[in-house]
């Protein structure tokens, strides 16, 4: 285990050697409240290192308030209220001495609508770095970001246009060249081709793919066949309305190829069929 | 075969043999509804050019009567006394921009904070509603009232009329202008932008300094533009609190010459050449004016 990223004082991005099947977050919910409604309830989802872990279950299971709760991005619902523990490299990040904005910025997130600055493209991607006060190669950083979000080659020339002067798919992949010019350690992803046609969806999977080489995913997807073309382990959600009220919870998680070929559960089996959604 | 079905085959066999008849596509423009639409179209152009005939025949009326003596010597001198001739309107000039910086030095600062607090920090506590509905009853409050509550505040204490005076009397004015502007600006910012820069690990006010106020930036800017020119035009504020001087501007706890007032003056006095200047400080107060207006269409456009 390496030393523990300080998460009670600003800093950089920890560097990590790179390490399989290790276990970054371990997310043990045993409830999320947004006022006196249960959203979630018993969910232990742990993140391993270098992989994508795929968010499923139908609309309400809790799937994004659970991704949410990772970054402490739920914080900024004054309601919100959250029972368990999320560890991040074994420490607590609902502690009290955790600072939110400091665990936001070791894991990123790319959001379901792509969502640029009313700025140029370099300042969008230098955005993170500037926050953190980086004092080294702007350019350089701004290029490799863009080069890892695979959209270099479409706006080299046009870095002082508007963010928002790209079409959807491209504003996404800006986004994700955002989120992950700081080098965050983890990345989370709330349905980030839910905006996206085919095409930029497809490009969006593959870049995935190559991200995990370097950073942590959390996926949250409403897409079944996205979950299995980049999922490495898949987590399925499902939602409990015996008390009356909609509460999200856990059914069961595991390697992607045998949630959707032989799920334990008979939910999960009639969800991955399609028999509902 | 049923009857039913024998009906519909004798149906068919009609639409077979005899053809449709042909719609016709051509206009009718004697048809009630195409009558009632030209009429309805033709009346809100009428209307429209009526709403722009003010300003045009007020402009035209002023170049006419004000733009032949406008020349250095008007824009620079100082008023004449009865009698003479020549002169101009340097001080007031002089006095309505100081004055009007001094109420935009005031508004500006404290309107912008207020929309930050009404817009993103607590838009929807019991202070915030107030506000907002004090600064929408501001906007139509009386401007002499403006200049009455100033006279009693700053005039009676410091036992003069006085430029500073005249500037918060027009900051009175200015302010709710520039909060509810400022406020729709901010509010107009897209949630998902403000989202974006939380996760990018942003507090609260770097979220407010580096993406909601650049973003807002040109909506917040053009209603400063506003309430500048709304202000740069107003003389009932300045009846009460700065006066009117004779002379070029000293100190700012003096009376304090001004456009609007020098043309309540002279547009009133006997004098040929008084009638004279205060057309001519008509048309530039309206050249003020109107330069204000259009900086705010161009820093509203946005710039990404």
């Amino acid at each position: 285990m390496h030393a523990n990223p300080d998460m009670t004082a600003a800093g950089t991005a920890p560097t990590n050697a790179p390490a399989r099947n290790q276990t970054v977050m371990d997310c043990q919910l045993e409830k999320v409240f947004y006022g006196d409604f249960l959203a979630v309830r018993d969910s232990k989802v742990p993140i391993e290192k270098n992989k994508i872990t795929g968010f499923i279950g139908p609309s309400g299971c809790g799937k994004s308030t659970v991704l949410r709760s990772l970054n402490r991005m739920n914080d900024l619902i004054p309601v919100f209220r959250l029972e368990g523990k999320v560890t991040y490299h074994g420490q607590d990040i609902y502690d009290a001495k955790v600072d939110p904005v400091v665990v936001r910025r070791y894991i990123g997130m790319v959001f379901q609508q792509p969502n640029p600055f009313a700025m140029s493209i370099y300042d969008n991607v230098a955005f993170g770095l500037r926050l953190n006060g980086f004092k080294g190669n702007l350019d350089e950083r701004v290029e490799r970001a863009l080069q890892g979000a695979a959209c270099w080659n479409e706006v080299k020339d046009k870095l002082k246009n508007s963010g928002l002067s790209l079409s959807g798919g491209q504003q996404q992949r800006l986004c994700i060249a955002r989120a992950i010019a700081t080098e965050p350690d983890v990345l989370l992803m709330d349905e980030p081709c839910s905006a996206l046609d085919p095409i930029a969806t497809r490009r969006v999977e593959e870049l995935m793919i190559e991200l995990k080489e370097k950073y942590t995913i959390a996926l949250v997807t409403h897409n079944m066949q996205q979950a299995m073309r980049v999922a490495d382990t898949t987590a399925f959600f499902g939602v409990d309305i015996s008390q009356g009220s909609r509460t999200g919870y856990l059914v069961e998680m595991g390697p992607t190829k045998r949630i959707f070929e032989q799920p334990e559960q008979q939910l999960t089996r009639e969800y991955v069929r399609g028999e509902f959604s | 075969m049923s009857a039913t079905d024998l009906a519909v085959e004798s149906a068919i066999r009609d639409l077979e043999t005899t053809p449709a008849p042909k719609p016709s596509l051509h206009r009718a423009p004697l048809e009630l509804r195409a009558l009632k639409s030209g009429i309805l179209t033709g009346l809100t152009w009428i209307a429209a050019l009526l709403a722009s005939v003010p300003l045009f025949s007020v402009i035209y009326e002023l170049v006419v009567a004000g733009g032949s003596r406008l020349n250095w010597e008007t824009l620079t001198a100082l008023p004449p006394s009865a009698f003479d001739l020549g002169g101009g309107f340097g001080n007031a000039i002089i006095g309505t921009g100081v004055m009007v910086g001094i109420a935009t030095l005031i508004s500006v600062p404290i309107g912008i904070l207020a929309a930050v607090y009404l817009a993103i920090l607590d838009p929807d506590s019991k202070l915030a509603h107030t506000v907002r509905f004090l600064a929408k009853v501001l906007t139509g409050f009386p401007s002499i009232l403006a200049g009455v509550f100033v006279y009693a505040v700053m005039v009676v204490t410091m036992k003069t009329y006085s430029a500073l005076a005249g500037g918060v009397a027009l900051a009175v004015l200015m302010l709710p202008t520039v909060v509810l502007a400022a406020e729709q600006a901010m509010t107009m910012v897209p949630k998902k932008m403000k989202d974006a820069a939380f996760g990018m690990g942003c507090t609260r006010t770097q979220v407010i300094l580096k993406v909601v106020l650049p973003t807002g930036a040109s909506g917040i800017l053009t209603g400063v533009m506003l309430a500048i020119a709304g202000a740069a035009g107003n003389s009932a504020p300045l009846l009460f609190t700065a006066l009117f001087s004779d002379y070029y501007l000293r100190s700012l706890t003096e009376p304090t010459a001004s456009l609007a007032i020098l043309i309540f003056n002279f547009s009133g006095m006997p004098y040929e050449n008084q009638i004279q200047l205060a057309w001519a400080a008509s048309l530039v107060l309206v050249l003020i004016v109107l330069v204000f207006n259009v900086l705010a269409r161009i820093v509203g456009r946005q710039k990404y």
